[in-house]
């Protein structure tokens, strides 16, 4: 008998292990909700804006880009990106293509600094520039591995990172197809282009749109029938940037040479 | 504005080759994220062959059964240390658990973790170690004895019955165990095989090769940790036992190169976007961590040996010699395989077009003096537990017994 009641009382002691480990699991989905809540509560807007009114892109016509860098300096300003050469949440690239060649690619400086003459003493097809950016995905693989959802897509579609809540894993840096990321050395957390939502959501436009002098970035709005975007996805043969990997970016390129990594 | 350069960086600006997007010249995950996988491999791998004993008892492995057991408490204690250290924030560490998203592999480190060292291993050692712990609650005093007397939970009986409910219940945990230590390590593969970003990464044989270079892993650590306990010990090391345990690192091994072939296999004849970028990665980068380590070292010097003690009839004293040596380059070749994936995917830019360069510091958070810590703290752990809960058959039982 005393033999039983000992079986018992351990079976008595795994079903309280049991017992804990869901009471654990009911109280950190409470816990988990509260949390949302207050990190739903505590985001800003300035009045009048309305999130689901809009769904932000970008396009860039490749042809009218000059190079002139003035985007990528102008967003470092903006948004206090780090002022050192590998640091970026835009950046231009410039391609030569030789026939069949491998194209040469460069970003000096992501171009803020301009670009050197030609590499190469050949003579060259074709040249162009190539302005990058945080794509927006609508489909993103960054904000799908983030641990605890920290970077995350708004209602009107950018792609955004809470910085008081970044644990910098880094994982969403590895994500990331286009090398968009960057680890932040000064708050210690990932960092990345948020089409200047602080300037956007008053109405203004993108800094890095702001000062192009050629109209090759134009912001969009694909909630607004009124907004260019529509035409330019109506007149030009658009792409996006590895459309393989089906994360449906929403900045929308003109004029991309298959060359375009 | 002066830019507040970084000397290592502005060298590493000078040793890019060809086109890397401006963002990816910084590594993101250095040797702490190496390490990670290498510990978590060795618990899972430890366990396994624990298991083998218990569940399919193997009788020949029974020397080394609980002290596998405390090898993958030992390291399972250190894992997760690596990635605290290389977090950006890691004050903010308990967010992942507390606020999980639930869509992100890493999220469930918590779960996966908590369910592996509360459930299996802590229970399962507990069950192993029952009779043990109550001999030492009544031998033991002052505090130690207190901390005896508290791990007993109670439960004092030592009967013969109540020993059978032990050995059963700590049986049934095994089996629950050997699905949740593939889990505990498919887990890790999976947070490399789920980047489609990466097609270093991004395949689908990540997590299957990650468990089998774990099992791999775990069965030559505990083959090393044998033959150094029994010569620390002056007790006799069981030819029996390292037949069994070479036995099974050698078709374990089998396994895993034939799978490591299937992906390379795989790649060339698919040769898809990437195979151009990664063929220039093993034949440049990493052309001694890979081919020299990893392949030569590490899979095909101790493969051979390994096939050698199978197939001839070799005296025992060098058979053993293999045994050992084997081992231990398994146990560095296996590091490799870590260092390959994790650094190895990172040197390669996501345009094909380029490579930036690794090298680790010396000191700081994150470097080699760290990480060199972190691959002794098991080990020290493991002494310790050693002495608390001796794993050698024979020495807990007759103080339970004689009580």
């Amino acid at each position: 008998m005393n033999q039983f009641s000992n079986l018992f009382s351990r079976r008595q002691f795994m079903r309280l292990v049991m017992k804990s480990m869901a009471l654990l699991a009911f109280l950190q989905t409470g816990v988990l909700f509260w949390f949302v809540r207050k990190s739903r509560a505590a985001t800003s807007l300035p009045e009048g804006y309305n999130p689901k009114d809009h769904k932000w892109c970008m396009s860039i016509d490749v042809r009218k880009c000059i190079g002139c860098g003035r985007c990528a300096a102008a967003c470092k300003m903006e948004n206090h990106v780090p002022p050192e050469p590998y640091y970026f949440r835009t950046w231009v690239e410039r391609y030569e293509v030789h026939g069949t060649d491998e194209p040469i690619i460069t970003s000096p400086n992501g171009g803020i600094d301009g670009f050197p003459p030609q590499n190469s003493s050949e003579e060259f097809e074709k040249s162009f520039y190539v302005p990058k950016l945080c794509n927006h995905c609508e489909t993103s693989p960054c904000t799908q591995v983030c641990p605890t959802g920290a970077t995350f897509v708004s209602p009107d579609g950018v792609v955004m990172i809470d910085y008081d809540y970044c644990i910098g894993c880094r994982f969403c840096i590895q994500a990331c197809p286009f090398g968009c990321r960057f680890f932040n050395p000064e708050t210690q957390t990932a960092d990345k282009c948020n089409l200047c939502y602080h300037r956007i959501t008053q109405g203004l436009l993108p800094a890095c749109v702001e000062v192009c002098p050629v109209g090759a970035r134009q912001f969009g709005d694909l909630k607004d029938p009124e907004s260019k975007i529509h035409a330019f996805l109506a007149e030009n043969q658009v792409d996006v940037l590895k459309p393989q990997l089906r994360t449906h970016p929403k900045v929308y390129y003109a004029g991309l040479d298959k060359a375009v990594k | 504005m002066a830019p507040n350069i970084n000397p290592a960086m502005m060298e590493a600006l000078q040793h890019v080759k060809g086109y890397i997007f401006p963002n990816e010249l910084e590594l993101q995950w250095g040797i702490l994220i190496v390490i990670y996988p290498y510990l978590t491999g060795l618990v899972a791998g430890a366990f396994i062959l624990a298991s083998l004993n218990r569940v399919f008892h193997i009788r020949q492995i029974e020397p080394i059964y609980r002290l596998s057991l405390l090898t993958a408490l030992a390291f399972l204690v250190i894992a997760p240390l690596p990635l605290l250290f290389h977090l950006g924030h890691p004050e903010r560490a308990l967010e992942v658990i507390i606020t999980p998203h639930l869509t992100s592999p890493m999220a469930m480190f918590g779960f996966v973790y908590a369910w592996y060292l509360m459930v299996v291993l802590l229970l399962e050692i507990w069950y192993d170690f029952r009779a043990d712990i109550v001999g030492f609650s009544k031998t033991k005093t002052g505090w130690l004895g207190m901390v005896y007397r508290i791990l007993t939970l109670g439960f004092m009986d030592t009967s013969e019955k109540s020993l059978a409910v032990d050995d059963k219940m700590g049986r049934i945990i095994t089996i629950i165990g050997i699905p949740s230590a593939i889990l505990l390590h498919g887990y890790v593969g999976f947070i490399f095989g789920s980047i489609k970003a990466n097609p270093w990464w991004g395949t689908v044989l990540m997590p299957v090769i990650f468990i089998f270079s774990a099992i791999v892993s775990g069965i030559a650590l505990m083959l090393v940790l044998y033959v150094v306990t029994g010569r620390a010990r002056n007790t006799p090391i069981k030819t029996e036992c390292m037949d069994a345990m070479g036995k099974f690192l050698f078709y374990a091994l089998v396994f895993d190169f034939a799978l490591e072939s299937l992906d390379w296999f795989h790649r060339f004849y698919e040769a898809e976007e990437s195979i151009d970028i990664l063929v220039l990665l093993v034949s440049g980068k990493l052309l001694f961590s890979l081919v020299g380590v990893q392949l030569i070292l590490g899979t095909l010097i101790p493969l051979t040996t390994l096939g050698l003690t199978q197939v001839l009839e070799i005296p025992k004293k060098p058979r053993k010699i293999m045994y050992f040596w084997s081992a231990i380059l398994i146990l560095i070749g296996i590091f490799a395989v870590r260092w390959n994936v994790v650094i190895g995917g990172q040197l390669f830019s996501k345009s094909f077009a380029g490579f930036t360069t690794y090298k680790p510091d010396l000191i700081g958070r994150e470097s080699l003096l760290v990480g060199s810590i972190l691959l002794i703290m098991p080990f020290i752990i493991l002494w310790v537990l050693t002495r608390f809960l001796p794993p050698w058959r024979g020495v807990g039982k007759e103080i339970s017994h004689s009580s």
